[in-house]
């Protein structure tokens, strides 16, 4: 690893973005629109103030999971991967770039996410609110490094996508925002028990319960990085630099 | 430690095989240093796999390539060596001055190097143009100006003139041969044969075996041909009939 060029790789991944202005858009519009949405169906119950902050969690993990593993797959099938790793660049180079560089936008999303929530559709937590962002965007780089890692196995972008209901939808049902995990079946509760995402669940709603959460939420968010960490770790097994 | 005497890139009984397909069946040969080399083969002769082992990208069966005193792909020799596939393979959406600067920052490159390059691939009036809004032409310059910017000791170009004009054509091999009066190796791969006379030196490669390795001069006196194209038929002709 060297610190010049995985900062060079995730300056040209932003460069990139920057080009793609209604990508810029939709990743920051989106996830607003979306929590107004919801505010706005449960106007008047206790329901938003439950799911919101979990769902603020929810959507960074599925919008980097879907642009990474797109993006990945181009630079797979446009020939650059190859050219890259002919050059000094280290395979954690070029996925701790990546995961930087969607990163930085997560920053920008969580922010501006949570404070639509927070003062525009009057989302009530009791913990910190500078957490909800920092699980927000630890959630965006897991979703960065899935879809780094599933990338890998996607030969075409129409794969790429199908990826997301194969590998996000099963993690949202059983994360345990419509069933609390558990009064899941035993063997569903043990299969929550490994998915990333009802770590990220459940940091979001301790956060909402308590006003002492930052122990808790802790020990949450530092499993969901570490998950992070293991796909980037089996992502680089899927960079080769000598290919058939 | 430098050895200027000894071959840019020394092939011995190179073995590749591609699904059911041994594409090149125990290939050997060296490729002097500060020249031009043309690999020169009709399409599915094995071309591109030579280069592509000679770069450390392609997964070998047997046999040892040999590149600038190291084995092919190692860690020292991704800096000096450059390598042009033959799509272009750089950032549609990023500009070619964004292209350059970033594979000049991946090499080390000095700062000067991404404007010399554009200047050397004559792209300076498109420095600020969108890769992908360029035509193919251009496009597969910005390809070649990423392998340039590093200054690489050895060049390996896949049909880098495909698509270009004739006088883009004359300019690219008037910059290859000032790159090799510089010390750079170049091997440069083409399926036409008219190219032949701008080599320095020529392999003839056919179903993965070298036909000929000789001076285009030498090529044509050995086989008494007008021009390579009948050269290589000549050659041909003989294998067959041996």
């Amino acid at each position: 690893m060297n610190p010049r060029l995985t900062l060079a790789t995730a300056r040209r991944v932003l460069l990139q973005v920057r080009a793609d202005p209604r990508t810029l858009g939709l990743l920051i519009v989106v996830p607003c629109v979306l929590i107004g949405l919801l505010a706005w169906i449960f106007n008047g119950t206790n329901v938003f103030d439950r799911v919101g902050a979990p769902l603020l969690g929810v959507f960074p993990f599925v919008v980097m999971f879907l642009v990474t593993s797109v993006t990945t797959l181009r630079e797979r099938s446009s020939g650059t991967l190859e050219r890259l790793l002919s050059t000094p660049l280290g395979k954690g180079d070029f996925l701790a770039g990546y995961a930087l560089a969607f990163g930085a936008l997560a920053v920008v999303q969580a922010l501006v996410a949570t404070g639509f929530a927070i003062w525009v559709c009057g989302l009530d937590v009791a913990g910190p609110r500078w957490l909800l962002v920092v699980v927000a965007v630890v959630d965006a780089v897991l979703g960065t490094a899935t879809g780094l890692f599933v990338s890998a196995f996607a030969r075409t972008e129409f794969q790429a996508v199908q990826f997301m209901p194969a590998f996000v939808l099963p993690q949202f049902l059983l994360c345990g925002l419509l069933v609390p995990r558990d009064g899941l079946p035993r063997a569903l509760e043990l299969a929550s028990d490994v998915l990333p995402l009802s770590y990220a669940v459940d940091a979001m709603r301790t956060l909402t319960a308590q006003v002492d959460a930052a122990g808790d939420v802790g020990r949450d968010v530092a499993i969901v990085a570490a998950f992070a960490v293991a796909a980037i770790a089996l992502g680089s097994l899927t960079l080769r630099r000598r290919t058939a | 430690m430098m050895n200027y005497e000894a071959p840019a890139v020394v092939v011995d009984g190179l073995r590749v095989i591609r699904g059911p397909l041994e594409v090149l069946p125990g290939i050997s040969l060296s490729v002097p240093r500060g020249q031009v080399v043309g690999l020169l083969g009709p399409s599915g002769s094995g071309k591109t796999t030579l280069l592509r082992s000679i770069v450390g990208v392609q997964v070998v069966a047997g046999g040892t390539v040999t590149v600038l005193g190291e084995p092919a792909g190692s860690p020292g020799l991704r800096s000096r060596v450059g390598y042009v596939t033959q799509d272009p393979s750089v950032y549609g959406d990023l500009t070619v001055r964004a292209n350059l600067t970033y594979f000049a920052a991946l090499v080390g490159a000095p700062r000067d190097a991404v404007e010399r390059t554009m200047e050397e691939v004559d792209l300076t009036a498109n420095a600020d143009s969108r890769v992908d809004r360029l035509s193919g032409g251009e496009r597969s310059r910005v390809s070649l100006g990423a392998a340039l910017v590093g200054s690489p000791e050895l060049l390996v170009l896949d049909e880098p003139t495909v698509g270009l004009d004739p006088v883009l054509r004359r300019d690219l091999w008037a910059m290859f041969h000032r790159l090799a009066g510089d010390g750079t190796t170049l091997l440069v791969s083409s399926h036409v044969m008219d190219e032949a006379t701008r080599c320095d030196r020529l392999m003839l490669l056919r179903e993965g075996h070298l036909l000929a390795d000789d001076t285009p001069d030498g090529l044509l006196a050995r086989t008494g041909a007008p021009d390579a194209e009948r050269a290589f038929l000549a050659l041909i002709e003989k294998e067959v009939a041996a």
